[in-house]
């Protein structure tokens, strides 16, 4: 709802504050962006298969393009982080240890904001007016609801929604009524943004595992040795 | 999700691990006309092979867009779609697969290239554990002449050359494959993983195999109608 457009308006205005800013985004590597691509063309991706492809792609850009640019004091906005893929399976009936174990080097974002409708309705007038019709993934139609196109597509992101609503609770998203107008939307995110960014002192130690802000687990193990294209990995 | 272990098909799964060189694919190869003679259902699954992935995977090889951890998740997708497609339907079906090369490929590779053990370990949790693995040893020196020898020249990743251990690729995939067949080495008891000696003739190994594969099949002719 919106993402695209408010990314680029808080880059504008980060950018007009003198920061540095990164914008990355979900299927967008340069290793994995194409290929997933092309493998939805088909329908017949399944359910680990696309899991495990959008982690190649968000491991790709978390180790080539936002932690360099963490490294170098950019402020890195993302459009869907790991929790939209987290969801995607979670309504594919993927068990939640598995992608948390999978993604258990990712940052923990300085913030996280959830745009957020109240019903797959909005979702679909948003659909209507863009004309490009119902998507078969963004209507789960791998997932044999039943019926067409738009049953599946309502039926998929109601399940969606549910499980977005049950995450930020869990992993403490900034939530915004997306419904509202964009300037108002724009105005929320332009204030927590700059709470975040105006005061924060750029630091080299930004990298720790996930965890879910309620659950104080301690990582079982040591998150994977990011090789730094340039570095060379010890022996 | 069912789990590495968990899984409880009808059908069989065998499959061959070994350094390059150590005569696996020969054997499976070998095993699968067998197979076929006596009549059992077979399907055959290649490591990165999936026409889903295969093309990413060989544009990232070839412009050395891979790090560690990506180049394990990008094979991992491919082994996905393998074992989505390829693996689990035909042992729901009560058929016979083969596969050349395993997970135990890609723990190996991925270890030795620096990825958390464990964390390995998690990313193919999802796979199903093989009625039999065999892991082809052969000495280290055997397994890289057949290589070398045979080959007009290394590949970038294959050597490991994004290790940085040797600018010489030939050195560079020696030090490789040492730490590869380390890493096998470990994981016979860690995965219960049947060891042929590669070294001796074909014809033994294959007797051999085929005396260990035997107990899992179920004999075509007394079947009962």
């Amino acid at each position: 709802m919106g993402r695209s457009t408010h990314i680029a308006l808080l880059r504008t205005w980060l950018e007009s504050r003198g920061h540095a800013v990164l914008d990355t985004g979900m299927t967008r590597s340069v290793l994995a962006g194409r290929g997933i691509k092309e493998a939805k063309t088909g329908h017949t991706l399944g359910r680990l298969t696309m899991q495990l492809f959008y982690a190649t792609d968000f491991i790709d850009r978390l180790e080539n393009e936002m932690l360099p640019a963490l490294r170098s004091g950019f402020v890195v906005l993302t459009d869907r982080y790991i929790f939209s893929a987290m969801a995607r399976a979670e309504v594919r009936g993927i068990d939640s240890g598995w992608i948390r174990s999978i993604y258990s080097m990712a940052l923990v974002p300085d913030a996280v904001f959830y745009l957020r409708i109240s019903s797959p309705q909005q979702l679909v007038e948003r659909v209507l007016t863009s004309g490009r019709g119902f998507d078969y993934w963004e209507s789960g139609m791998d997932l044999s609801l039943g019926g067409d196109f738009y049953d599946s597509f309502i039926e998929y992101q109601t399940r969606m929604l549910k499980v977005f609503d049950r995450m930020s609770g869990e992993y403490g998203f900034h939530v915004l009524n997306a419904s509202r107008s964009v300037r108002s939307v724009a105005a929320d995110l332009r204030r927590a943004v700059m709470k975040i960014v105006d005061d924060r002192a750029v630091s080299e130690d930004n990298v720790s595992p996930l965890q879910p802000l309620r659950e104080k687990t301690p990582p079982s193990k040591t998150p994977v040795n990011l090789v730094d294209r340039n570095k060379k990995v010890l022996p | 999700m069912i789990s590495y272990g968990q899984h409880q098909f009808p059908g069989k799964l065998f499959v061959v691990e070994g350094t390059d060189g150590s005569g696996k694919s020969t054997q499976l190869a070998l095993l699968h006309q067998w197979l076929k003679a006596e009549g059992y259902p077979v399907f055959f699954s290649e490591w990165n092979s999936s026409p889903l992935v295969k093309d990413t995977t060989k544009r990232a090889k070839k412009r050395h867009l891979f790090t560690p951890a990506t180049f394990s998740l990008l094979h991992a997708t491919d082994f996905a779609d393998r074992t989505e497609r390829d693996i689990i339907p035909p042992l729901k079906a009560g058929a016979i697969v083969l596969a050349d090369r395993y997970i135990y490929t890609a723990y190996a590779r991925d270890v030795v290239r620096g990825c958390d053990r464990g964390w390995v370990r998690d990313v193919y949790s999802f796979a199903v554990k093989p009625t039999v693995a065999f892991f082809f040893r052969a000495p280290l020196d055997v397994a890289i002449d057949r290589i070398v020898s045979g080959r007009p020249s290394l590949k970038h990743y294959e050597a490991g050359m994004d290790l940085g251990w040797s600018d010489d690729p030939e050195e560079s995939f020696k030090i490789f494959q040492g730490r590869i067949l380390e890493e096998y080495d470990r994981m016979v008891s860690e995965f219960g993983l049947t060891v042929i000696d590669a070294s001796r003739s074909i014809e033994r190994q294959q007797r051999e195999m085929r005396m260990l594969i035997s107990p899992h099949l179920k004999r075509r002719r007394s079947r009962s109608h």
